[in-house]
């Protein structure tokens, strides 16, 4: 049975609708991530799953009973904000034992609990410091400890790190990934940054609208794109223009001069998605110019003027000789590697 | 050639400043060194002021009770006043911020609407309410038989203190304003998800973090309120005279400008020691707060 589980949920600002329809199962443990641009919708889910807002229609349940029907308060989550919205005026010990206070937890425990949650974040012996005295890292660390101290049902974290420069974001998200491996809480993490979401969840949820574009595993959404949104959002993309031909038999896929089997159940005008890395120069396939060619240490990065329009080629160094700029090059990748989806006002 | 531009420019600083330094000096710094010499000269019904260097002016306000108990009323008034806006203040300004756009315009402009309007205006307008058995709420209160005799306004110290109250108002809502412009829009979530009810998180999460505005308004309203002179002067008149009133009364009517000068120096003297004292103090108690 799903641990928490989201059940057509919509939210409805006048007659702005934010987020429409949004239903998901999460399993105990599972770390999932809500991706998508800004405005999509994917903090005001977080936010009624939090408890600050309340959803216009569905229902949000945990462990099988209606938690909007429980005050924020009582919810027992836990939440890291973007801002942190730690209390400036406590020090980090006193942050974090905030919320064991108002649970009454008894003054020893208490005391002990706030030390393992210091510590586990790697900020043992910070203890007295207060939040204004700390880098960002540190700050995020706190706000992480304050969140978990209290044994979260369910951990919420909106941007948790968008605030952090590039390569702490990256120490954070390998140590963020550590720690919910090890305590195994439920987690939610917002965000917009795609390499977040694919090096941290099992699953994740990509919004686009208020809507869900696709729910899947990392790999899935990276490489079987349910939409045009999610590949383009996902990572860089080719899309090329394709039809189905029917005159021939069995039917085949044609984009410009490159042509295979089609796959079944499409018919007509389509688009054939491929990544960069996928694309290979061969000696048949979509007719193509190199016009530039930029050197990256472990790859080359190709951008071609192709018979279906621009494309991008990626192409690991692996000591082999590349195309030039300038070259004529034919542009070919199998099958399995491309997704076809019908292509929409055509 | 570098030397002499380095000279230009250490000098530059100076003569940017200059103009407004020889202001702050010819209106300030000169009239209070002589209000300070003038309060040590000599004064006599038929002699006038003679420039002499005697302590006689400031043995009078030492031995005198009158003085004492002039001094006292002018702070018990400007504490209680203080006292007065800071529990009201402070909560308006939090109710304030918390409305939505419009609404949130509008009342900003109603608080601050007084400072717009004189003084004397508005502490007559209090007169008018309560002034006597012709003031209005009195005249209709008594008529409802609500009370016997009229409500005791003027010339009582509770008059002055509301009317100061009222007056200083705006100093106290814009400063906690200020000082909740600082919280973080999200704190009262993130008290909340950690389980706090509303009453505990205005306890222990937004009064310890506007603390510093309130306090910093009450160091305005307690100095404007000690050296208010207009609304005592209404409210008070000749019978319930403050340090300020009496000051004035010295030099205007007794025409005693060295015991005038007196009193208004240890006016100064007393605001200056205050303010600085507690604004040390607070800035120290909340040293985190305030980074």
């Amino acid at each position: 049975m799903a641990y928490l589980e989201l059940d057509r949920v919509a939210k409805q600002f006048g007659t702005q609708t934010v987020v429409d329809d949004f239903s998901l199962s999460v399993g105990k443990g599972e770390f999932i991530s809500f991706l998508g641009p800004s405005g999509c919708g994917k903090t005001t889910t977080l936010q009624m799953i939090a408890g600050f807002l309340d959803p216009t229609r569905g229902a949000i349940r945990l462990e099988g009973k209606d938690l909007t029907a429980v005050h924020p308060a009582k919810r027992g989550l836990g939440i890291v904000f973007q801002s942190y919205a730690l209390f400036p005026h406590m020090t980090a010990a006193e942050n974090v034992a905030f919320g064991l206070e108002m649970r009454n937890v008894p003054r020893n425990e208490r005391a002990e609990r706030v030390r393992a949650a210091l510590a586990m974040v790697g900020l043992a012996g910070y203890e007295d410091r207060h939040p204004r005295r700390m880098s960002g890292g540190q700050q995020q660390r706190v706000a992480l400890a304050r969140a978990l101290v209290i044994k979260p049902s369910v951990l919420l974290l909106d941007e948790p790190l968008s605030n952090l420069d590039a390569k702490l974001r990256e120490e954070m998200q390998i140590e963020l990934r550590q720690i919910q491996r090890t305590i195994g809480t439920t987690t939610i993490l917002v965000t917009h940054d795609q390499n977040e979401a694919m090096s941290l969840s099992d699953r994740i949820v990509v919004m686009s609208q208020g809507k869900i574009e696709q729910i899947g595993t990392p790999q899935e959404t990276y490489e079987k794109p349910a939409s045009a949104f999610v590949s383009q959002f996902l990572g860089k993309t080719n899309d090329f223009a394709g039809t189905i031909d029917r005159t021939v038999s069995p039917t085949q896929l044609v984009a410009g001069s490159w042509r295979a089997p089609a796959p079944a159940g499409l018919g007509g005008p389509v688009t054939v998605s491929v990544r960069p890395e996928r694309i290979g120069f061969g000696d048949a396939g979509l007719s193509a110019k190199i016009i530039t060619r930029i050197f990256q240490g472990n790859h080359w990065l190709f951008q071609c003027d192709s018979e279906c329009g621009p494309a991008i080629v990626i192409r690991q160094n692996d000591g082999q000789a590349q195309p030039a700029e300038g070259d004529a090059v034919r542009l070919s990748w199998r099958p399995e590697d491309m997704s076809v989806r019908t292509r929409a006002g055509a | 050639m570098s030397a002499m531009a380095e000279e230009r420019s250490a000098r530059a600083p100076w003569a940017l400043t200059a103009p407004a330094l020889m202001l702050f000096v010819g209106v300030l710094l000169i009239p209070l060194a002589m209000t300070v010499m003038l309060s040590f000269h000599d004064w006599g019904q038929y002699k006038g002021i003679e420039p002499v260097f005697i302590l006689k002016n400031w043995h009078e306000i030492a031995t005198d009770p009158y003085y004492a108990e002039m001094f006292w009323r002018t702070f018990r008034i400007a504490i209680l006043t203080t006292l007065l806006t800071a529990v009201l203040g402070a909560p308006e300004a939090y109710i304030l911020n918390r409305m939505s756009g419009r609404w949130k315009s509008f009342f900003l402009l109603v608080i601050l609407g007084p400072l717009l309007i004189s003084v004397v205006a508005r502490t007559l307008g209090w007169a008018l309410l309560f002034g006597g058995n012709n003031g209005l709420v009195n005249k209709l209160l008594m008529s409802l038989g609500a009370i016997r005799s009229p409500i005791p306004f003027m010339f009582t110290e509770t008059g002055m203190v509301v009317a100061l109250a009222h007056v200083m108002m705006p100093f106290m809502v814009l400063s906690v304003w200020a000082a909740l412009q600082r919280l973080d829009p999200q704190i009262e979530n993130a008290a909340m998800s950690l389980g706090a009810g509303p009453a505990t998180i205005i306890r222990r999460i937004i009064m310890p973090q506007i603390m510093p505005g309130v306090l910093s308004g009450a160091i305005i309203v307690f100095s404007l309120s000690a050296s208010a002179f207009a609304t005592p002067a209404i409210i008070g008149g000749r019978r319930l005279k403050v340090a300020a009133t009496l000051a004035y009364d010295e030099f205007l009517n007794t025409l005693n400008w060295p015991l005038g000068a007196a009193v208004a120096t240890l006016l100064l003297a007393a605001l200056v020691l205050i303010v600085v004292g507690s604004n040390a103090l607070i800035e120290r108690r909340y040293a985190e707060v305030f980074r």
